[in-house]
């Protein structure tokens, strides 16, 4: 008998490899866009497995942390790297997410029946906000303390429970060791077991209804005599094999910025984080890294900071609600009429903008810019239903179309 | 290889530096060029470190043979002619003032120097070693305009003399030092060398892994690509 016979009559393992890979049938028209949600799953292998590592020399204590993080650079064997490929990690991390996600916007992947796919999806950029934003606390360099105490401190303006809910977080009046601890405990162990979590079902529901393609056709509706779509192609080995080309593409450019510019200019590692953390001295600019800016921006951009930090929540709980504010019958932005590819166009500016605006001074004609694409942002999302049901759609294919 | 390296470098930095910074870096900086693989400029700087730094400054992140090795000298060189009678050649860089004397003498602590380069930028660094200049109403009787008010005093005045600020804002000479001015600035540009070494070691290793992974990552292209190609052909066709 072959050890996979005995395997699987105990133990559904090839039944799992066909159902997830080898006949799991994916549209044949994935275009370039659609590497990203691989490469999603590489970066959370490659965050874990080197998160790992940095945890084995790392020292969640205010009094020890930047040096530890500085004995890992220097004393650890490979230490530098380990710490290079999960700080380049973060933000590619981002990259790739914020990519995979204007996909879903591109082609109407959040539609009726992926509903749950973007739900799960958002959770998981929810979750990933917040992991980024406590692992960013633990070099305990100035920006690291600066940051945490001003986003923090947005809790506070929640009436009533406000100061108490901050307080209650951080474990202490200010940021400090309470902080520094439990923000460690959420990073490495909490928070990547709901990512894992979430993102098992995330891949769970798509492959329950299977996965949308640049033409937004539903491949399912078109079978063979063995139940096989027409249009879809085995993930393995046709997506593994084109897969593995994006990712060595992906790690190249990856690469290039991990060995010749780790801090990529101030933006991966910012120049005040390699200033320890002194609650005495705070940075003549407190910026958040570069994923967080355009929630920034929207924040800063409402006066008041109760209704700056709602207008923060709300633009991103508008962002689960995408599936039912589109009422367009059409999912691909090929078919779509002009008022979505208007609607997608200026969205995409605005968040953009309000990414740049994030990082610059809140001053004079900043602020002022920051509030008309805060208000492009959320028109976007609140006129949706309007002029996606007045749009003038085109007809679309039984099949998919050769690129 | 390099130069291609040092453009697309170049390039990068220039179009992602984060304005965050740019925006408030007012000051007109001195460039300065950063060369690691330059061993000579490194022990020169190294000396002028030990001398004139680590009195005041630890560089408490940075191991004494660790240096050594990187800077191309045995240990017993580094005990020769870089460290003081008391440590050991596998200690970091401490020194034995204590803070809270530092605190009333300076009025601020010296701070630690490991990654200064990192937090600084070396033009910065540059800059400030350039730009110490008299002043009668600091306690020390410089200031520094790149690093207003800093309660450093110009360590460097016997080699470079000294400066005063004009009302123009701008330094002109008032005494000449032991060292011409190019002179002086080698030594500057060899320090702040030293302390961009310090700030990241590990970046020797990191410039020269880099260009084998790339090589690696490209060989590899040219195999998982025709092996796609292939695949696919009853697909594509």
């Amino acid at each position: 008998m072959r050890l996979i016979d005995w395997i699987d009559a105990r133990f559904p393992a090839t039944k799992f490899v066909k159902a997830h890979l080898s006949e799991y049938y994916a549209p044949r028209n994935f275009n370039f866009w659609y590497y990203f949600g691989f490469l999603a799953l590489i970066i959370l292998i490659l965050q874990i497995v080197t998160g790992i590592f940095l945890t084995m020399h790392y020292k969640p204590d205010t009094a020890l942390a930047f040096a530890s993080v500085e004995y890992i650079m220097r004393d650890v064997p490979w230490g530098w790297l380990i710490r290079y490929l999960h700080s380049t990690g973060a933000s590619a991390f981002f990259v790739v997410i914020y990519l995979h996600m204007f996909r879903g916007l591109l082609y109407g992947s959040y539609k009726e029946p992926r509903e749950l796919v973007w739900i799960f999806g958002m959770l998981i950029y929810l979750t990933l906000m917040a992991e980024a934003f406590m692992g960013y606390l633990l070099p305990w360099g100035q920006m690291s303390f600066w940051g945490a105490q001003v986003i923090i401190s947005l809790f506070g303006a929640i009436p009533y429970i406000g100061e108490g809910l901050a307080l209650w977080i951080r474990g202490d009046f200010v940021v400090a060791d309470a902080t520094l601890n439990r923000f460690f405990a959420f990073h490495v162990i909490a928070l990547p077991l709901v990512l894992l979590g979430l993102v098992v079902a995330h891949i769970t529901a798509l492959h329950e209804v299977g996965s949308n393609n640049p033409d937004g056709v539903d491949i399912k509706k078109t079978k063979d005599g063995q139940g096989i779509p027409l249009d879809g192609i085995a993930f393995h080995p046709y997506y593994s094999s084109k897969d593995l080309v994006g990712l060595i593409v992906f790690l190249f450019i990856f690469s290039l910025i991990l060995f010749y510019m780790p801090e990529f200019g101030g933006w991966f590692l910012e120049k005040d984080n390699f200033i320890p953390a002194n609650p005495l001295q705070t940075p003549e600019h407190i910026v958040p890294l570069w994923y967080f800016t355009p929630f920034y921006a929207i924040l800063r951009a409402v006066p008041d900071k109760l209704f700056g930090v709602m207008a923060m929540g709300g633009a991103i709980v508008v962002l689960f609600l995408i599936p039912w504010l589109d009422r367009s019958p059409v999912r691909s932005i090929r078919y779509r009429g002009p008022l979505f590819r208007i609607a997608l166009t200026i969205f995409t500016i605005s968040f953009l903008a309000l990414g740049y605006l994030g990082t610059q001074p809140a001053t004079g004609l900043y602020t002022s810019l920051a509030q008309v694409f805060s208000v492009l942002y959320f028109s976007f999302f609140i006129l949706m239903p309007i002029y996606t049901s007045l749009d003038k759609d085109q007809p679309v294919p039984q099949r998919v179309t050769e690129k | 290889m390099t130069k291609v390296t040092t453009v697309l470098t170049f390039l990068l930095t220039f179009f992602t530096t984060n304005p965050a910074y740019t925006a408030s870096a007012q000051l007109q900086l001195k460039p300065v060029d950063i060369d690691l693989s330059d061993k000579a400029s490194l022990q020169r700087g190294a000396r002028t470190f030990m001398n004139y730094c680590l009195t005041c400054h630890s560089a408490s992140y940075m191991r004494y043979n660790r240096m050594g090795k990187d800077l191309g000298l045995t240990d017993e060189q580094v005990k020769a002619s870089l460290m003081f009678a008391s440590e050991k050649v596998g200690e970091t860089m401490t020194i034995a003032m204590r803070p809270d004397d530092a605190k009333k003498w300076f009025g601020s602590i010296p701070p630690d120097l490991s990654v200064i380069s990192r937090a600084r930028g070396a033009d910065w660094l540059y800059s400030y070693f350039q730009t110490f200049y008299l002043d009668n109403k600091k306690v020390m009787g410089t200031n520094n305009s790149t690093f207003k008010n800093v309660g450093m005093p110009h360590v460097l005045w016997q080699d470079q003399g000294y400066l005063q600020k004009g009302t123009n804002g701008d330094l002109t000479r008032l005494s000449e030092g032991d060292l011409s001015k190019d002179e002086y600035d080698e030594m500057a540009r060899d320090l702040v060398n030293f302390l961009a070494y310090i700030g990241e070691p590990s970046k020797i290793q990191r410039l020269a892994l880099g260009k084998w992974v790339l090589i690696y990552l490209a060989l590899f292209f040219f195999v998982a690509y025709p092996l796609k190609k292939v695949i696919w052909e009853d697909i594509t066709k």
